[in-house]
């Protein structure tokens, strides 16, 4: 079992809120830049409203490009917080506990920015709210509950409802710890979020029935949201290169690839950052590498798969789209790319011990499975229509406009400030967690022999 | 709640490809009759132009016994079209005259549908449209024009449907065969497009469909069911020996 060291309880609240209690120098200054570049993004927004979306790429049959990748990018990523505190916790894996709260924050922000990408993309982004809510009742109009658009919304609802849910009742315990330690207008806030946290036996029972009850009923979500995702695409008969059935298992292994990375790349930052080397260990990255090297040998499989089986059927159409997938420039370079990146260099690393206990590199590669996972999403979305059914008349390409950069950059500066602006005011790392880490780990000897302290109770 | 009842009416269109010349008159009279937007040199660089019907041009055979062939293309009207399920807001649907019909007002211009379409016939309106200040008597009253951010497409000429369709039902009788030609059929020179009723069994467009020659784009590999027929080009047999003495 992975341990982290030994520490009283004293200290674990002393390292663990100095991002809530005192700002360290940096902060500002990261979210300053990082809220440049959200303003940027909705100025850009904007501008393309007024505008309309010819200043983007899109062309036509290339009606959707960098904001659909984008979308479907941030939705994988997405799968980061379910993967680590509902699978992981249902399995007991011990080694999750520092990143659970981390991991499902960013599962909250990425799918709000996934969410926002459908408006973005839209041609008449004010209407978009036809697109959830029945809205005359009077003439029976309603959203069309066929079209994997309407489901959309509703599988990312329901996971980000989950997932807040899920966050705030392990906050609880850590709010009341911050509601005794402040003063002031800190303290009324911390005190009507902790809603009454007294940390007496009962609630005790309460938070853990509802963490595990969460967790479970979180697992369908696991399978569903990345399906309907993918169906976004799979269930359009006229484009080759999405209609298949193996995209929902496809996507979701792909998601847990890209998601768990990130959270390799978060935890890496927040070691750095606010430097909890006593919570975050090289045991954790060694985990987690070793957990990534199953998922990415999985998703590579399906990868593999999905090309057979599509190239098999050598139709005329198939085959021009994976002519211009792998062997036009500069969609050939983007394949090699996808492939190196997405899974020949991180995993050929990762099967090192060395680099599975160096954050340095843990990181870097953490990042480069990330450039891949967007690849490969843009490099189904882009092709397949490019090269769609046998009008060659129509065939066409695409190259994403300054407006697509800038609100791709708007979407990593979104999360990115979010996370920190909550890492102002409440801590990253579960005090509890922690703390019961701490207990589990706790021996006492007995004669000669040595023995847990505490026995777990097998659920 | 609104019910679809049965219609007497089918609204479809033969192509006959051995009669298409390839002259683009239908495309110039669609989009005049349906406010189309100027196809500008800029449009053509974006690839954005729209063409609610167009003019395939593609080749057959092998140099030098190489072949120009045309193949006019609009929107299939199809019975099982793969743009209606995937559209979120019902912006399109199918009305109970088999017809394929696009709501501008509802759509919110997701572009799901153009990527459901497998025959290109969608367009979407990237920038509002503009017509110089010469053709701004062009303009049809009959037909919608577009704003920026919503999907178009062949309408079959609905405009005219209806206005046939009111004065028949004034008259208290159905839509005779011949009474409404869409745009493009009435200006084809060699009366390569026909349209008319398909529920009506004497009506031109029926007998036509039932031609020898008659088959549907990519309704066998997609099943897309199109409301237009098209009519296979008549090939002339040419002897293998008779070709290399002519080479």
């Amino acid at each position: 079992m992975q341990q982290g060291r030994q520490l009283d309880e004293i200290r674990i609240n002393k390292e663990l809120l100095n991002g809530a209690l005192e700002t360290p120098g940096w902060w500002k200054w990261a979210v300053l830049l990082l809220g440049s570049v959200v303003i940027m993004g909705v100025v850009v927004f904007g501008i393309q409203t007024n505008k309309g979306l010819g200043v983007t790429g899109l062309s036509r049959p290339v009606f959707w490009g960098a904001y659909i990748t984008t979308f479907v990018f941030w939705v994988g990523i997405s799968h980061a917080g379910i993967m680590i505190s509902a699978i992981l916790r249902l399995t007991q894996a011990e080694w999750r506990r520092p990143v659970t709260r981390a991991a499902e924050l960013l599962t909250v922000f990425s799918l709000l920015t996934a969410l926002s990408f459908p408006v973005i993309h839209a041609g008449r982004p004010w209407r978009i709210i036809y697109w959830i809510f029945p809205y005359d009742f009077a003439r029976g109009l309603w959203p069309n509950v066929r079209s994997p658009l309407v489901w959309d919304p509703a599988a990312i609802g329901t996971y980000l409802t989950g997932s807040t849910l899920f966050l705030y009742v392990a906050l609880l315990p850590d709010l009341g710890v911050l509601r005794d330690r402040t003063t002031g207008w800190k303290h009324a806030m911390y005190g009507a979020l902790s809603l009454g946290w007294r940390g007496n036996p009962r609630q005790w029972r309460l938070q853990t029935v509802a963490g595990v009850l969460l967790s479970a009923l979180m697992l369908p979500i696991f399978v569903s949201v990345h399906s309907i995702v993918s169906w976004d695409f799979a269930v359009t008969p006229g484009v080759e290169g999405w209609n298949s059935t193996i995209f929902a298992p496809y996507f979701v292994i792909g998601a847990v690839h890209s998601g768990v990375s990130a959270v390799v790349t978060m935890m890496a930052l927040m070691r750095w950052l606010w430097k909890w080397d006593n919570f975050i260990r090289p045991e954790h990255f060694d985990a987690l590498a070793r957990l990534l090297i199953v998922v990415a040998t999985a998703w590579f499989g399906f990868t593999m798969v999905e090309m057979l089986f599509s190239l098999y059927s050598l139709e005329a159409q198939e085959l021009a789209f994976r002519d211009m997938q792998m062997f036009q420039w500069p969609w050939a370079g983007l394949f090699i790319l996808f492939l190196l990146t997405g899974f020949f260099i991180p995993v050929t690393m990762w099967l090192f011990k060395s680099v599975r206990n160096s954050i340095v590199l843990m990181f870097w590669t953490s990042i480069l499975v990330n450039i891949g996972m967007w690849l490969e999403r843009f490099l189904i979305v882009v092709p397949s229509l490019a090269r769609k059914q046998p009008f060659v008349y129509t065939w066409g390409s695409y190259q994403p406009s300054f407006v697509e950069f800038a609100l791709m950059a708007w979407s990593f500066a979104f999360v990115s400030m979010n996370m920190l602006l909550f890492a102002r005011f409440f801590p990253l790392i579960p005090l509890f967690e922690s703390k019961e880490s701490q207990i589990f780990t706790t021996e006492m000897k007995i004669g000669r022999t040595t023995i847990p302290a505490v026995l777990r109770e097998q659920e | 709640m609104v019910t679809q009842q049965d219609s007497p009416y089918n609204w479809g269109m033969v192509v006959d490809i051995d009669r298409c010349t390839g002259c683009q008159a239908c495309v110039l009279a669609c989009q005049v009759e349906n406010n189309v937007p100027l196809n500008t040199e800029n449009l053509y660089k974006q690839q954005r132009i729209y063409s609610w019907i167009r003019i395939e041009r593609y080749w057959e055979g092998d140099f030098p016994d190489v072949k120009a062939r045309f193949i006019p293309i609009l929107c299939q009207q199809c019975g099982n079209a793969p743009c209606e399920p995937v559209c979120p807001v019902y912006a399109t649907y199918h009305n109970n005259e088999g017809m394929n019909v696009q709501i501008y007002n509802r759509c919110v211009g997701t572009r799901y549908c153009a990527n459901g379409c497998p025959y290109h016939v969608r367009f979407f309106n990237y920038w509002e449209p503009v017509w110089p200040e010469s053709l701004r008597n062009q303009l049809n009253p009959d037909v919608t024009v577009r704003s920026r951010g919503v999907m178009e497409k062949c309408s079959f000429c609905v405009h005219r449907i209806r206005r046939a369709e009111r004065k028949a039902r004034g008259e208290d009788r159905l839509v005779m065969d011949g009474e409404i030609q869409s745009a493009c059929s009435q200006a084809c020179p060699t009366d390569a497009l026909v349209f008319g009723n398909l529920n009506d069994l004497t009506s031109r467009v029926s007998k036509m469909s039932k031609d020898d020659r008659h088959y549907k784009l990519l309704d066998d590999k997609l099943g897309t069911d199109p409301n237009v027929v098209y009519l296979a080009r008549v090939e002339e047999k040419v002897e293998e020996g008779a070709a290399a003495a002519h080479g």
